[in-house]
């Protein structure tokens, strides 16, 4: 185990050196950050001289290092719409994020999982036929389109849900959290769903074929013919094992919603990264952008890391292996 | 007194989406107490679905069509399925081929072992599970079974998996193991091992087997009475050592004349020529008849029924006709 973990976490740090390239490429391709310091009325020798200073004629290698050297301390430069650090404005915007995807995570598990075993369990059920075809509408409606519908529907029409914002917020050190208050919970509830509205059909499919396969298995058939109640066969023998592969899917898909936040979030102008990466795009605030895709890939690999050593508890096989 | 198994007519078919097709008909045959049956042929000749078929447990799309499974005088075919899983893995155990496959990787030993007792025996503590498992790993010969009560199945070689699963098999003293080539995924060397295990507990313990296999020579080592499988019928039937010595299909012969030991040193194999018919494309008449060297014009019209032949094994040949039957 200790050295599966070792191995996996050294695959993670690849990982983020290899985004901090790419962070850095953008860095250098987009903008000219002499002219947006500058402004266009200055002298070409002045702005000669401010480049030399800013050390950017110096070879990419050296730039690059001090890229990485300031990034490990957390600075990202400077955003230029808020003239603060970069890395400040995430972690405000941070919680926002998280707190989505936490939700529309948690509404995922909670039907995904009794959804698709049921519709592998029952494959002919008129429900698991209705699910099936449901979840097929479901995933190929953009996720845009269904939160502008649930807007339209629960907020403009039936005023049942606000239809933009955090609502009461309660400050937890640093930390600004709308699931403490019922206002909250109210304003969070949509964007969730509609968040979860492409994953959660992908993932009842997911299930509902994994358990089928495993329900074809050897040793399945092997536990009906020792007499065990369906309840066990399922439950235990079945679930456990589809479980394995849904997990590794999971931290995947994990990090596609994120990238779904940026729609989301720009529907109902919630204001966590989604919202603050598409205002950073309108205004080629480089930085921050940087600043974005260094986080989110950080957490990425750090979420998806996490669920591998989860996957690792789970899987008899590695846990062994690991020790060996 | 019932007989502990009479299988009876029993027609096996498979509701395939092309249409359905039969995989068995009209099998028959019966088990003493204690006894030990071998179930022989090519493979695809049903022996598996006919094993399966015993405790209910045939893989979709297959269902057992018509004929009697009498277990203790009880037809396990039309028995409820609440009933039926009390007798599963209780009254009469399964081996499976591959055990490699067979058990669940997630699952300790100790765990896959207990749940039977717990399932079958719920008036057991969970010590007193614990140790009729133990006691039944030493059976097996596997050392250090405290230890390998918390073990997974990766953690076993081919030969130890199978010795667990015949120790699960014995965890509730079944009246009947029914093994469906418990040997043919082991090394060699190991293949006689486990077979002499087997049939040592099947003998201290009275236990009935119904011995799965395509090896002649593993069945007339283990059991009694052997029945002779082709195409989904039972083409011979009798004591083992006359099936053997003396056999009457033109099948059985083949199949004898087959075993290494039959052919002169070497010489090639004698293997018979042809192969077996699949279940869509059945000849008319006898189902050997494209193989077969005796051939005659009735083999193409009449499917032979099973009866005595001159030396009393019963065969489904036209080449013993009624008349000899009653001499
Ligand atoms: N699930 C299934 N669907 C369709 N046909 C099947 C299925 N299972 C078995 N059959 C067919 O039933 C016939 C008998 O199969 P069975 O597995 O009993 O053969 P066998 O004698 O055990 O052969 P082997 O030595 O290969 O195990 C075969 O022709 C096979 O194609
Ligand atoms: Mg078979």
């Amino acid at each position: 185990m200790i050295a599966f973990m070792i191995r996996r976490l050294a695959q993670a740090l690849i990982v983020i050196f290899i985004i901090s390239l790419i962070g850095f490429a953008i860095k250098q391709s987009v903008g000219d950050p002499v002219r947006e310091l500058t402004g266009i009325s200055v002298s070409a020798e002045e702005r000669q001289e401010f480049r030399e200073k800013l050390g950017l004629n110096d070879p990419w290698y050296v730039q690059y290092g001090r890229f990485l050297g300031h990034t490990l301390q957390g600075d990202l430069g400077t955003s230029f719409f808020y003239k603060r650090p970069a890395t400040e404005v995430i972690l405000e915007k941070a919680p926002a994020t998280l707190e989505l995807v936490f939700v529309s995570s948690l509404i995922i598990i909670l039907f995904s999982v009794p959804l698709g075993v049921f519709s592998a369990i029952r494959p002919d059920h008129f429900f698991s036929r209705l699910l099936m075809g449901g979840s097929i509408v479901g995933v190929s409606i953009p996720v845009f389109l269904t939160a502008i519908m649930m807007v339209y529907i629960f907020s403009i029409k039936l005023g049942w849900f606000p239809s933009y914002g955090r609502g009461e917020l309660v400050m937890l050190g640093g930390w600004g959290t709308g699931l403490l208050t019922v206002d909250g919970w109210m304003h969070i509830l949509m964007p969730s769903v509609a968040l979860s509205s492409i994953m959660l059909p992908l993932f009842i499919r997911l299930i509902r074929a994994e358990m089928m396969e495993v329900l074809e298995s050897e040793y399945i058939k092997y536990a009906w013919a020792k007499g065990l109640s369906s309840r066990r066969v399922w439950f235990v023998h079945a679930f456990k094992n589809t479980l394995l592969p849904v997990i590794t899917v999971g931290g995947v898909q994990l990090g596609v919603t994120i990238a779904f936040t940026i729609l989301t979030e720009t529907v109902f102008q919630w204001q966590g990264l989604g919202f603050m990466f598409m205002e950073a795009v309108e205004r080629s605030d480089a930085p921050l952008l940087v600043a974005y895709l260094m986080f989110v890939g950080v957490v990425m690999v750090g979420v998806n890391t996490i669920v591998d050593l989860i996957y690792g508890l789970v899987n008899p096989t590695i846990r062994i292996a690991g020790v060996k | 007194m019932a007989k502990l198994l009479e299988v009876r007519d029993l027609v096996i078919r498979f509701g395939l989406r092309t249409g359905e097709v039969t995989a068995t008909s009209g099998v028959s045959f019966s088990l003493d107490r204690g006894e030990r049956l071998g179930l022989v042929g090519e493979s695809g000749a049903g022996k598996s679905v006919t094993g399966f078929s015993i405790i209910n447990l045939i893989s979709k799309p297959g269902y057992i069509a018509s004929g009697e499974v009498n277990f203790n005088g009880e037809n396990l075919a039309r028995v409820s399925p609440e009933r039926m899983r009390q007798i599963r893995g209780n009254r009469i155990s399964m081996i499976f081929q591959d055990p490699m496959m067979t058990l669940n990787p997630v699952l300790t030993i100790g765990t896959q072992m207990t749940e039977v007792l717990h399932r079958h025996r719920p008036e057991l503590s969970r010590e007193q599970a614990r140790d009729i498992a133990l006691d039944k790993l030493r059976k097996v010969h596997i050392p250090s079974p405290e230890k390998r009560l918390e073990q997974y199945p990766h953690e076993f070689s081919g030969g130890m998996r199978q010795r667990i699963i015949i120790a699960i098999a014995l965890l509730t003293d079944p009246e009947l193991i029914i093994a469906d080539e418990p040997t043919t995924a082991l090394d060699v060397t190991i293949q006689a091992e486990i077979m002499d295990l087997l049939m040592e507990l099947c003998e201290k313990d009275g236990m009935g087997l119904i011995l799965i296999t395509h090896d002649l020579a593993v069945v007339s080592q283990v059991t009694q009475n052997i029945a002779v499988m082709y195409a989904g019928r039972i083409v011979e039937k009798g004591p083992t050592s006359r099936v053997i010595a003396q056999p009457q299909h033109p099948y059985t012969r083949g199949l004898i004349a087959a075993l290494p030991q039959s052919s002169r040193h070497g010489e090639r194999l004698n293997q018979i020529p042809g192969m077996m018919p699949t279940l869509k494309d059945m000849p008319p008449g006898c189902a050997f008849n494209p193989r077969c060297p005796h051939v005659m014009e009735i083999c193409h019209r009449q499917i032979p029924a099973l009866r005595p032949g001159s030396n009393g094994n019963m065969a489904a040949c036209h080449l013993y006709p009624e008349e000899n039957a009653h001499e």
